[in-house]
């Protein structure tokens, strides 16, 4: 399993999933921040844009994302003030010069994003700027990990680790896959010839089955990982259960303000209780996520469902298994899907 | 979301850095990492360093990333003058 929607993009990218075809399954993971994003947090984010004060600050692809109360593009083109923005920073420099009115930023994303937004509350805590605040949605691709390698519907051999992820966290975090679960992890850089010389890494372990943790992006990911990160992350954030679109509720997975910064939280303003809810009809989105289908076993997929008119959250983001599918995968669609035995 | 590239420091001034790749220059935010250097390499996400590189490393990459584009731009050049040459002998 590739873990990060960024290698699932080089992988189709670069021709490497056709080239391996049939002899390596590649099963796309949890590892798209806007694919595993629950329908209740963005309904939450609808609510406070219906808010005048508010002004929305989000990642260009969380704003297509469809639920049963509409979607932010959908606010957006009816006149709510709601902007993209390339980093946190940004939502911060707006709220420095819209003082009257609250900025509010949809924080989502993994170990890579979160110490940046942590950087952000901090920078905000000590400039005393009270217009910003976050919607904290971040999750800790470990958990995830562990939930997928205890679910025995779905067969995974090894894991194809996210570069920038393990660029914050390190090594460590995965030695328990590795040892408790039996599957060799492999963090990996983002060029064909890191993923090349990592699958093959990959793939001697499960020959010799001898699962490893090993790294072949060392220019970039120290075994200790980033501390100034790590240690700012665990200054602003506490890590608490949380669920995943797909997965379900997963324990300690997800990163919540600690009481020290909670003004800074946007859930504040969030009066009436938002209900839990399932995905459209029709979309598979979670069995995709999960690794359990592939996108064009989605009866949707290419027909109901296309990255003009997204269905669900994985044709919407460019990490999304569906979009990039959809994008590279025509060839694809003609050859025999099945793999052979053993 | 967690693309990242890598970029050279070319001036600091507090919590940022200036930084510069193939032309392009941003200010980044460098608090999550210490004691930074002009002339450093770093990994840069959504506007913050989130990782120094190696600086050898950093210049490989650097140059096979330049190769690639160049690959790209040779092989769309080569495509456009075969398709006008095809035209022409049609």
């Amino acid at each position: 399993m590739e873990v990060c929607g960024t290698h699932t993009y080089s992988f189709f990218r670069f021709g490497l999933r056709k080239l391996l075809h049939p002899y390596v399954n590649f099963i796309s993971g949890p590892g798209c921040p806007v694919c595993i994003t629950t329908d209740t947090y963005i309904k939450e984010a609808l609510i406070l844009a219906e808010d005048k004060k508010n002004i929305i600050v989000t990642f260009g692809d969380l704003l297509r994302v469809r639920t049963e109360s509409g979607s932010l593009e959908e606010m957006r083109a009816k006149g709510t003030d709601i902007r993209m923005v390339y980093s946190p920073l940004d939502a911060l420099l707006l709220a420095k010069s819209n003082k009257k009115r609250r900025i509010i930023f949809l924080s989502i994303g993994f170990e890579t994003t979160a110490p940046l937004v942590a950087t952000t509350i901090k920078q905000a805590q000590s400039e005393k700027i009270n217009n910003y605040f976050i919607l904290a949605g971040n999750r800790l691709i470990p958990p995830a990990l562990k939930a997928l390698c205890s679910d025995r519907e779905i067969e995974i051999e090894g894991f194809i680790c996210p570069g920038h992820v393990s660029a914050i966290i390190g090594m460590y975090p995965y030695r328990e896959i590795v040892r408790r679960y039996r599957k060799g992890c492999v963090v990996c850089g983002f060029e064909p010839v890191d993923i090349v010389f990592s699958l093959y890494l990959l793939l001697l372990q499960i020959k010799n089955r001898k699962p490893r943790l090993e790294n072949t992006y060392k220019r970039v990911v120290r075994p200790s990982g980033n501390r100034e990160a790590q240690l700012i992350l665990r200054e602003v954030f506490f890590v608490d259960d949380a669920s995943w679109r797909g997965l379900g509720m997963i324990k300690k997975s997800g990163l919540f303000l600690r009481e020290k910064f909670s003004h800074f939280d946007a859930r504040q303003f969030i009066k009436e209780h938002v209900e839990e809810s399932c995905l459209l009809k029709g979309c598979r989105c979670a069995e995709v996520i999960k690794g359990k289908i592939k996108p064009y076993e989605c009866f949707q997929f290419k027909k109901k469902c296309s990255p003009q008119n997204p269905l669900g959250p994985c044709m919407v983001s460019f990490e999304g298994a569906c979009r990039i599918y959809f994008e590279y995968g025509e060839e694809f669609d003609k050859i025999n899907h099945s793999f052979p035995e053993s | 979301m967690c693309l990242a590239y890598p970029m050279k420091v070319v001036a600091i001034e507090k919590d940022y850095a200036f930084c510069e790749t193939s032309g392009i220059r941003r200010k980044v935010g460098i608090q999550l990492i210490s004691n930074l250097r002009v002339g450093d390499y770093v990994m840069v996400h959504a506007g913050f360093a989130i990782e120094r590189l190696n600086k050898d490393a950093a210049e490989e990459t650097l140059k096979v990333l330049e190769e690639y584009e160049d690959a790209l731009r040779g092989s769309t050049a080569q495509q456009k003058t075969r398709k006008s040459f095809s035209k022409k002998d049609s």
